[in-house]
């Protein structure tokens, strides 16, 4: 298992009562991923335990490409990974924040 | 039609309670989760693979909880396990109109052996304290993985059972049985064996399901609204009918080899285009039939 951290800087920030939102599973290819809004003066953190070591550069190409689609601040993202592709955590990314922001399902 | 089968437990508390009225007790930000996976270097669910809460259905107060198998197979952890027994006990106060347990488990999860021994065997407890207490427990199973192992043994404890076709209900599962017995006594990759064998049709016709629907959210729920008023009987006088039940049902069909047998010996007209029919034309052909 591994940990990563990543933070971006430079979003708009989101209304802080917004109610969270929880998208995916922790099962095998799969993923969870956790939205909240919490004051982290103007970053957007996300944290990630994965089962797959060794895929640092992978994972910020990801969320280099998804901070450039939802530019969020003031936003924690959470993520419990059981080895998902790419394409998979980029699906659900775009999904949590969906969920989060109410936008068209 | 949303299917049931295919919906993560999420998905079902809210398409199975009232729309808008569930209110999860200890959610995920709340991240209480296993201390025992985290041990061992394998990523733990910021639920524990359970969501339990309090909502509605049909305007009347339950509590609920939904296990996720997409989460190590549904299977009942340390906190898993606490969060379900709290459920139970929360209802022996609050006296809600009925618990909902949208079960879907492998049983006991065996990175955290005893404590997930333990934890199953403090839900079978507290689902026979409520039902004491006169709070019935209603089983919804339609799940992907099933119900098998300690939660079986759960759902046979509970008040009544709701199952489609696609849900199955056991003790051992069927690759248990095939890792210990052999492929020549169970074939697990036979789909077909399995489902005549584990599979809602059968457990219905059995007598070990109260209600088989068709696989979609809302049938689950009319079938959960009709059993609110059911009426826990622990009597003694139940309890030993129950049992002279299944000593006669063992006597009966004890010898049969496949459930085909069994069927047949219900006295059902071409029992093998039983697994072909929809939920509704199965319960119609089978009626006056069940065990």
């Amino acid at each position: 298992m591994e940990k990563l951290t990543f933070e971006f800087l430079g979003g708009a920030p989101v209304n802080a009562t917004r109610a969270p939102a929880l998208v995916g599973v922790v099962g095998s290819g799969n993923l969870e991923v956790l939205i909240e809004p919490v004051e982290l003066g103007g970053r957007c953190a996300v944290e990630i335990l994965t089962a797959a070591r060794g895929f640092g550069a992978t994972w910020e190409a990801v969320l280099d490409d998804f901070f450039a689609r939802h530019k969020l601040a003031d936003v924690r993202i959470s993520i419990n990974d059981v080895g998902a592709t790419p394409a998979v955590v980029s699906l659900r990314l775009d999904q949590a924040v969906e969920d989060f922001l109410g936008g068209a399902a | 039609m949303t299917s049931y089968y295919e919906s993560s437990a999420r998905e079902r508390l809210a398409n199975v309670l009232d729309p808008g009225s569930f209110h999860e007790f200890l959610p995920p930000t709340e991240r209480v989760i296993s201390t025992h996976l985290v041990q061992l270097e394998t990523p733990a669910a910021f639920d524990d693979g359970i969501i339990v809460g309090r909502g509605t259905l049909d305007g009347r107060p339950v509590l609920a909880a939904a296990q996720e198998g997409g989460f190590m197979g549904g299977a009942v952890g340390e906190v898993h396990g606490a969060k379900l027994v709290g459920l139970l006990e929360r209802a022996r106060d609050e006296k809600p109109a009925a618990v909902l347990l949208l079960v879907e488990s492998g049983g006991v999860r065996l990175h955290e052996a005893n404590a997930g021994l333990i934890g199953v065997s403090e839900i079978m407890r507290a689902v026979l304290a409520l039902r004491s207490a006169g709070v019935p427990v209603l089983v919804l199973d339609g799940g992907q993985f099933g119900c098998f192992g300690g939660m079986g043994i759960v759902a046979r404890l509970c008040d009544a059972i709701v199952m489609s076709e696609e849900g199955r209900l056991g003790l051992s599962g069927p690759e248990v049985i095939e890792t210990t017995c052999g492929v020549e006594e169970f074939d697990s990759r036979d789909r077909a064996l399995v489902w005549r064998t584990v599979g809602g049709k059968h457990r219905y016709l059995l007598g070990e399901a109260n209600a088989l629907v068709a696989d979609n959210v809302a049938a689950f729920r009319k079938a959960a609204i009709s059993l609110l008023d059911t009426k826990p009987d622990l009597s003694l006088e139940a309890l030993t009918e129950e049992h002279e039940k299944l000593g006669a049902r063992l006597e009966k069909f004890g010898a049969c080899r496949d459930a085909l047998d069994i069927w047949s010996a219900l006295g059902i007209e071409a029992p093998e285009g039983l697994p072909l029919l929809e939920a509704d034309a199965f319960v119609a052909k089978v009626a006056g039939r069940r065990a």
